[in-house]
This record gives structure tokens, sequence and C-alpha cells, in this order.
């Protein structure tokens, strides 16, 4: 069973807890949510690299040169 | 000299892992507080969410701006999200037995009057391949003065040796 660890600041005791069922399943739904934002973000960084890739490709320079260029 | 920087509590996760780190009832005696974080979460898609009071209400902003060496990235989440996002914790899909650190900086905590602003600087490694080094700038838009702060992983479960230390900072 998963466990959340509480700490409680006034006294310094520290208490591992058992997650409920609500709470087992939040925490599901929430790893779902980060799995479609992670792919978001690979989806915003891949889009980003293409777009940098063709502009280089224009210019016919390679990233080394791009990066000496823009200093 | 005054001691302006105190430890208040610190926790290590021990070997069953654990789903959320949670300070709970912080005193209101500092001007701001801070939490030095060393994580590795067992999950490949898991980054670090912080939440404050337990407060599930979606009006938390943030911003994050990271880079892995290669490209840059900027993302945010303005006003829909119940929680902070920063990254700085190592993933299950990176180098084996290595863990993220982040500073989470909470300015202002026990304000009653004021929004509560956070900074967090953050970095995770993954050898040979690229390491995330991030800042994040967060905001809560309540006038509650924080007295508990709950990290939990977007995914899985903080590993064992993750450990996590809240410090209380005072002015003078």
């Amino acid at each position: 069973m998963p466990t959340k660890l509480v700490v409680d600041c006034s006294t310094g005791a520290v208490e591992e807890i058992e997650l409920t069922a609500e709470e087992i399943a939040e925490m599901e739904l929430a790893a779902q949510q980060a799995e479609e934002q992670k792919a978001r973000e690979e989806e915003e960084k891949a889009a980003k690299e293409a777009a940098r890739a063709e502009i280089l490709a224009k210019l016919g320079l390679t990233a080394e040169e791009a990066a000496v260029l823009l200093g | 000299m005054a001691t302006t920087y105190e430890a208040i509590a610190t926790v290590t996760v021990g070997s069953g892992g654990a789903a959320s780190i949670d300070f709970q009832n912080i005193a209101s005696t500092y001007t701001d507080i801070s939490i030095n974080l060393s994580a590795r979460v067992d999950a490949a898609n898991g980054v670090a969410q912080i939440y404050f009071n337990n407060s599930t209400a979606s009006d938390k902003l943030w911003r994050r701006l990271y880079g892995d060496g290669s490209s840059a990235v900027s993302d945010s989440s303005n006003g829909t999200s119940s929680y902070v996002r920063p990254i700085g914790i190592n993933r299950s899909d990176q180098t084996a037995s290595t863990f993220g650190n982040m500073s989470i900086y909470i300015p202002n905590y026990a304000s009653s009057s004021t929004y509560k602003s956070v900074s967090v600087d953050g970095v995770n490694e993954n050898n040979a391949t690229f390491a995330e080094a991030a800042f994040a700038a967060g905001l809560w838009q309540s006038n509650s003065a924080i007295t508990r702060v709950t990290i939990i992983p977007s995914s899985g479960n903080f590993v064992q040796y993750s450990t996590a230390t809240l410090y209380g900072i005072k002015n003078s």
C-alpha cells in the first residue's frame, strides 16, 4: 500500500501514513495527466527543434555555425 | 550574530517509498521559508508538484524555463492549476541511483494580506544524454498564511533516500 510522509513541524514528529482509496485514485489520475503533459512538452520541444533545423537549412548553416553567429 | 536560518524539520524517505512529503503546522514566526529537496521518483513522468495548505483550487500561476544542453523550453499555467510545478527531481528513466535537487523559496509566507510567491531552481541528471536545469516562478492567489506545504510527484513515488528539509528564515 502506498504511503505518504507527514511531518508535524510543531513537534518534529514524522508519520508514515497509508493512502486512502480516494488518495490512490487521485494519484492515478495525476499520473495520467502527467503522462499527457509530458507528451505535450515533448511535442512542443520537437516542434521547436524542427523549426530551428528548417531555418538553419534555409540559411545553409550548421548548428555550430549558427551558435558562433549568435555568440 | 543572530541565527536567521533555522532547520525546522527534515525527512528522509524509507525503503517503501513515499507518495508525498507533507510539512504541516508550519509556525508563522519566520520571515520566509525554504525547502531543499533531493529526490528521485520511480516513474518516467514524475515531476514535483507543490501544494499549499492542501488547497486544490485552480488559483496557482507558474512559469518555467528549462534547458537540457540542446534546447531551451518555456511553459506556464495561467491560473488553471492547483499546484506549482517546477523541475528538479530525477525520474526512473534517468541515470540509476542519481537524485535531482531543488531549492524552493517562499518569501512572506505568513502574510494574511498578500498573494504568495514562490521561486524554485532545480536540476536533474542523466549521464551522457542531458541534465536539465530549470527555474520556475509561481504565485498562489490567496491571502491565506501558508501553514502547510506538500510536495507530490506528478507520477510515481519518491524513492528511498529522497530527503527534504524545511528551513525558516528570519530577516534579523
